[in-house]
């Protein structure tokens, strides 16, 4: 088995290769709809209407869509730059932190000054962790994957440790949660009736800075060329280190954003159940969309649907909703492939 | 001071010292095999949470515990040759490939957990392994009970540092893994199959991955649970570099960091009250980091490690 | 005499896309004798001996050895068949000793142990008999080019090879080194091998083999006797056409434009890669520096690349003073760069022709504004320079890396040319590069020494270094010589420079 690189790749093709590794990855997952003894379309067809078969249900699944974006945006920003950060679950509970000491009455401020500034800080603090490894690697060749995945241990166990005691609301009746986020610094509702916050917007906004930022800035063309040959980057005259940093610090901050608007959007306390894994899930909504910043969006709904949507089949269905995370799970792999068969043909001799 | 150091001749502390380095013999060596073949598999922490999950359910079936060790090795293997054929035939990043099997092995792992047993809170136990004693070594006071009445696995463990550092340096199919993953272009000149030797590594280090998440079941706990591997597998990789590669030097880092860890814990247990326990349980990781800091200017990284090889490619 | 034919290759064509590497190749070896394959780089004789190795699957054709058909892509049956090859670019691990690297894969992979002993003495007794003398235990990458090239000879006959295939293998010797290899292999016609010798020096060619082919564009061309032909027409037959050279004309040099001033640079275990390099370029002047690969050419590229700081010594640039090399500060002070390693360094493959081109300059006013890129303007740009530089390539938005070798030096030396530097450094600027490409990098090199700008030509190329440099500078084992007068040199004197040898050749004025 042979693999030749295409002479041309169309549009048609590069689009419709993530949509087909998609679908083949539900094809493959349906096997264990089957083991489960439940009926494949049924399962599917309570999938999607779970996710969008009403406007409340669209609500929820933008809503969780809102947080993916900004995860799956730090993954691809740093993954441009082949800066691996694995610790986007870290650096969103460093910026809901952040929002924490901030937010639960330290400022009182008008919301128009509190909630920037509240994102703000999340950014920092969530650009500012990564920047740790980030450092070790420029200066100290210390490879990044393990010290940002080892980092979300820490950093978890530094929640753990504030809700359980300093940070402990006493009128939380005895759970391990903070204080409540003061009125100012709440996201306003964009929906009545639904928990859609303010944050998809600022998600929306993000995506497009950010694909502004790569497709035309000075910065982004640094990024892309450390990413793409770091020698030759460096060779040219671009600041190699000073562009890892910077990556890193905007990677970092995203993620941290997205702790902030999971805080003063939705739950608007502190808990250890602040994020099921959306660091990680920002991971593949990144790799779906092949690392562009306006496909994140496309690719954090499709993430929202099966996640949310397998939440309410599971409860109608004898199917586990972990079927959500072997779905996307199969899905990154799909992708992987459906990118190099869009790259390359193979030949089998 | 001096009683502080007390722990240093209990024999629990030297038990338990080999009884968590053990998972992290078995992994280390896994992604060892795999990185001197020149593919990094970021599986592993999904794979130890596969081995584990497969070991414990063979048992909870009715199996038999080594059963349920062959099981976790046959599942741990399957999950390498899927990372093979993605990292190594299809030549796919390495990086994302493993993570993808991680989150792949784990959340399978979960499903398949809750989808045999829907409707337990908590989880259900078997009987886990029984110590072997060397017969008399054990009798030696203090020594005797701390390094020679061990599980069956941490027998089997240091059994494999031996197996896999004879293998990877006497014999012609080490010469071959440590070939590949220096020079793989070199390897193919001489006739050997470099996709071949590369994807058999990966299975077989996969399959020992596996083999150290069933300790965590079948030896260490009783029980599975959700999360249980909690970052062991990334601490391998750590420690992988840590070791320069070479098994012995495994075998050494994953007792260093075990008894460290196991040292936290008597002092967590003796000054509880000073520091919260968080803190210690940060530890383990806090040291892997430190471990890559410290090892990370001189680690000599097998030549090829990262580079996917394809065949007639200019 | 009669000849008994070991190996022939029957009508092997290969595709790389819409390139035709071989077209319908017909070749015979007999035993005790030597075959030259003659052609430039990329005229097929790589993909060629690829095919016969296994490494690559011919879209048609078969291969024979000794009446037995190959099974195409599989090079452990070509090993089996007693085909050796010894690659251009060595196959061997540097962190593996020499004995392991040779005995891979002659065991079987699933034994319980090696035969570590049996194999120390068959390759003692391959050493003495053939006089290839290297320690066993030694690792790789302690050894020297000669003595690498030595295991992969030995790696073969210890795989009991009757036909050897040594792609350019002169390419890193030295003369001396040269001339043992001949020694060698003269020894192994001597015990019935068959040696295939890849080559594009006619010299090296007409002194060894008994035939020559020549490929072309993927064809053989010519195939004679080799006491049957002469060097004049074997280029002719090379090269296809006449393609005019361009001259030099004679110049006053001006002033000082750059100076190394004991320039040392320190490798691991505290080797002197430079020593004391001293080294003037001024104004209007081609300096050539002339070497062995491997003996300090890399870092003194580097250095005026502004990849590596000198450890000892100084870099003085008029106008500037002593400066500390960056790429950015060389960039700043217009030092136009083209570099040996064209895809891993000059160019990023990923990235488009327009960014490629802006990829020093994309900071300047001209291109960017408030931190946004000027696309419209870089586009022009690049479409003025492709124009320019006759860049063959589907548009300024392709990906580099779908640029021909050729192209892509175009690519490399619009950029830097179009600034107008006033010192170019040029490592190996023709390398692996057609005739007419060749010839395009000459004279773009002249004019911009016409024009006043100082050269640093760093090659391994003796003609090329011959034809164009106002001085030349011998490098050896980071030693830098006194300059040379191009006129007054012979290419036996240089060859002696090259391998340490002092020798009373005329110093330049």
């Amino acid at each position: 088995m042979r693999l030749e690189p295409r002479d041309h790749v169309s549009l048609a093709m590069a689009i419709a290769g993530p949509i087909l590794a998609v679908l083949a990855a539900m094809a493959i997952c349906s096997l264990l709809i089957l083991w489960s003894g439940s009926s494949i379309t049924e399962a599917y067809v309570l999938l999607f209407k779970g996710a969008l078969g009403s406007r409340f249900a669209i609500s929820e699944t933008l809503t969780r869509t809102t947080v993916l974006i900004l995860t799956g945006l730090a993954a691809a920003v740093a993954f441009r730059a082949k800066l691996w950060n694995i610790g986007g679950e870290g650096q969103l509970y460093m910026g809901a932190c952040a929002a924490t000491m901030l937010g639960t009455g330290f400022l009182e401020w008008s919301p128009y000054l509190l909630v920037p500034t509240l994102f703000l800080a999340g950014a920092l603090a969530g650009g500012l962790l990564l920047l740790v490894p980030t450092l070790l690697k420029t200066h100290l060749k210390v490879d990044e994957v393990v010290t940002t995945l080892l980092l979300n241990f820490i950093i978890l166990l530094l929640v753990n440790y504030l809700v359980f005691g300093p940070w402990k609301d006493p009128m939380a009746m005895g759970w391990p949660q903070a204080a409540p986020i003061i009125d100012q610094g709440l996201l306003p509702i964009l929906l009545a009736k639904t928990r859609l916050h303010a944050g998809f917007l600022v998600a929306l906004a993000s995506a497009f800075g950010i694909w502004v930022l790569m497709r035309f800035t000075v910065w982004g063309y640094e990024i892309r060329a450390v990413g793409a040959n770091p020698e030759a980057a460096r060779f040219a005259g671009v600041p190699v280190n000073r562009t890892i940093i910077r990556t890193a610090l905007i990677s970092g901050g995203l993620a941290g954003m997205a702790g902030v608007c999971e805080l003063i959007g939705l739950k608007g306390y502190l808990t250890l159940d602040l994020s099921p894994g959306f660091g990680y899930t920002g991971i593949v909504v990144a790799m779906l969309a092949g690392l562009h910043p306006l496909g994140v969006i496309l690719s954090a709904f499709f993430v929202a649907v099966v996640f949310n949507g397998a939440d309410s089949m599971s409860r109608a269905l004898s199917v586990s909703n972990y079927i959500a995370e072997v779905i996307t799970a199969v899905s990154l792999l799909t992708v992987l492939v459906s990118m190099l068969l869009t790259r390359y043909r193979i030949r089998w001799k | 001071m001096g009683d502080f150091f007390d722990f240093l001749f209990v024999a629990g502390f030297w038990a338990a010292t080999l009884r968590m380095a053990t998972p992290l013999i078995f992994g280390t060596l896994g992604e060892l095999v795999c990185e001197r073949s020149g593919v990094l598999n970021l599986g592993i922490e999904g794979i130890m949470t596969a081995g584990s999950m497969a070991g414990w359910m063979w048992v909870y079936q009715g199996g038999d515990l080594w059963g349920g060790v062959l099981f976790a090795a046959f599942v741990g293997g399957m999950f390498g040759l899927l990372h093979s054929l993605f990292s190594v035939y299809l030549g796919l990043s390495q990086h994302v490939t493993g993570l993808g099997i991680t989150m792949l092995a784990s959340s399978l792992s979960y499903f398949v957990f809750r989808m045999m047993l829907p409707n337990v809170t908590t989880p259900p136990k078997i009987v886990p392994f029984e110590s072997w004693s060397l017969p008399f070594f054990s009798e030696i006071p203090v020594l005797g009970e701390a390094l020679f009445v061990l599980s069956p696995l941490t027998w089997l463990a240091l059994l494999i540092v031996v197996v896999v550092g004879y293998g990877l340096f006497y014999t012609p199919l080490g010469l071959a893994v440590r070939m590949v993953g220096e020079n793989p272009m070199a390897a193919e000149a001489q006739g050997i199959n470099v996709h071949r030797v590369r994807s058999g590594a990966v299975i077989f280090g996969s399959a020992l991955m596996a083999v150290g998440g069933s300790f965590l079941t079948l030896s260490a706990f009783d029980a599975f649970y959700i999360g249980m591997t909690n970052g062991r597998g990334w601490i391998c990789i750590a420690l992988v570099v840590f070791a320069s590669w070479k098994p012995g030097k495994a075998l050494l880092g994953a007792l260093f960091f075990a008894a460290f860890d196991a040292m936290q814990m008597r002092v967590q247990q003796q000054a509880s009250a000073a520091i919260p326990y968080q803190f210690y349980l940060m530890a383990p990781y806090v040291m892997s980091i430190v471990a890559l800091i410290i090892m990370s200017r001189r680690a000599a990284y097998p030549k090829a490690l990262l580079v996917p090889f394809r065949r007639g490619e200019r | 005499m009669s000849r008994t034919i070991v190996m022939s290759l029957n009508k092997i064509s290969k595709h790389f896309g819409p390139l035709l590497a071989n077209n319908a190749i017909d070749l015979e070896l007999a035993e005790g004798e030597v075959l030259a394959l003659l052609g430039e780089n990329g005229a097929g004789q790589t993909t060629l001996m690829n095919i016969l190795f296994g490494h690559y699957v011919a879209d048609e054709g078969s291969v024979t050895v000794f009446d037995q058909e190959l099974p195409p892509g599989k090079p452990r049956a070509a090993i089996e068949a007693g085909v050796g090859m010894v690659h251009q670019h060595f196959t061997l691990a540097d962190n593996l000793t020499v004995l392991e690297n040779i005995i891979l894969g002659t065991e079987p992979l699933w034994g319980v142990t090696q035969h570590m002993r049996a194999a120390l003495a068959k390759l003692d007794r391959l050493s003495q008999e053939f006089g290839l003398t290297v320690d066993p235990k030694a690792q790789v990458k302690d050894l020297s080019v000669g003595e690498m090239q030595r295991v992969e000879i030995l790696k073969a006959l210890y795989r009991n090879a009757r036909i050897l295939i040594m792609d350019e293998p002169t390419a890193v010797l030295t003369p001396p080194e040269v001339e043992s290899l001949f020694a060698t292999l003269r020894q192994l016609l001597k015990r019935g091998l068959a040696v295939v010798f890849i080559s594009h020096k006619l010299a090296e060619v007409m002194a060894i083999s008994d035939r020559v082919a020549v490929l072309r564009n993927g064809k053989v061309v010519l195939q004679a006797e080799t006491t049957q032909t002469s060097r004049e027409a074997l280029a002719e037959a090379m090269v296809g056409r006449e393609i005019p050279e361009p001259k030099r004309t004679p110049q006053e040099a001006g002033e000082i434009l750059l100076s190394l001033d004991q320039v040392t640079v320190f490798g691991t275990q505290h080797k002197r890669l430079l020593d004391q390099a001293n080294l003037t370029l001024r104004a209007g002047e081609i300096v050539g520096i002339a070497g062995v690969s491997g003996h300090g050419q890399a870092q003194l590229a580097d250095l005026l690349s502004g990849l590596q700081k000198p450890d000892e010594g100084r870099l003085t640039l008029r106008g500037a003073g002593e400066i500390i090399p960056k790429p950015s500060t060389m960039i700043r002070y217009g030092i136009g760069r083209i570099v040996e390693d064209r895809i891993g360094l000059g160019l990023i493959g990923d990235m488009t022709i327009t960014e490629n081109l802006a990829s020093e300059s994309y900071r300047d006013k001209k291109f960017s504004n408030f931190g946004f890129l000027r696309f419209n303007v870089l586009k022009e740009h690049a479409r003025q320079l492709i124009e320019d530089f006759d860049v063959r390539c589907p548009g300024v938005a392709a990906q580099v890396r779908k640029l021909s070798g050729g192209n892509m030096q175009k690519l490399i030396l619009a950029r830097v040319l179009s600034k107008k530097p006033i010192v170019i450094l040029a490592h190996q600027p023709t390398w692996g590069l057609d005739v007419g490409a060749t010839a395009y990098v000459h004279s773009q090199l002249l004019e911009a020494r016409q024009r006043g700008a100082g050269v640093l030509l760093i090659s391994e190329d003796l003609d090329e270094l011959l034809q164009l440099c106002d001085r030349i500078q011998v490098i050896y084992h980071g030693r830098l010589s006194e300059s040379l007068d191009p006129e007054n040199i012979s290419l036996q004197e240089l060859g002696l420079l090259m391998s340490g040898h002092q020798t009373t050749a005329p110093k330049a004025a």
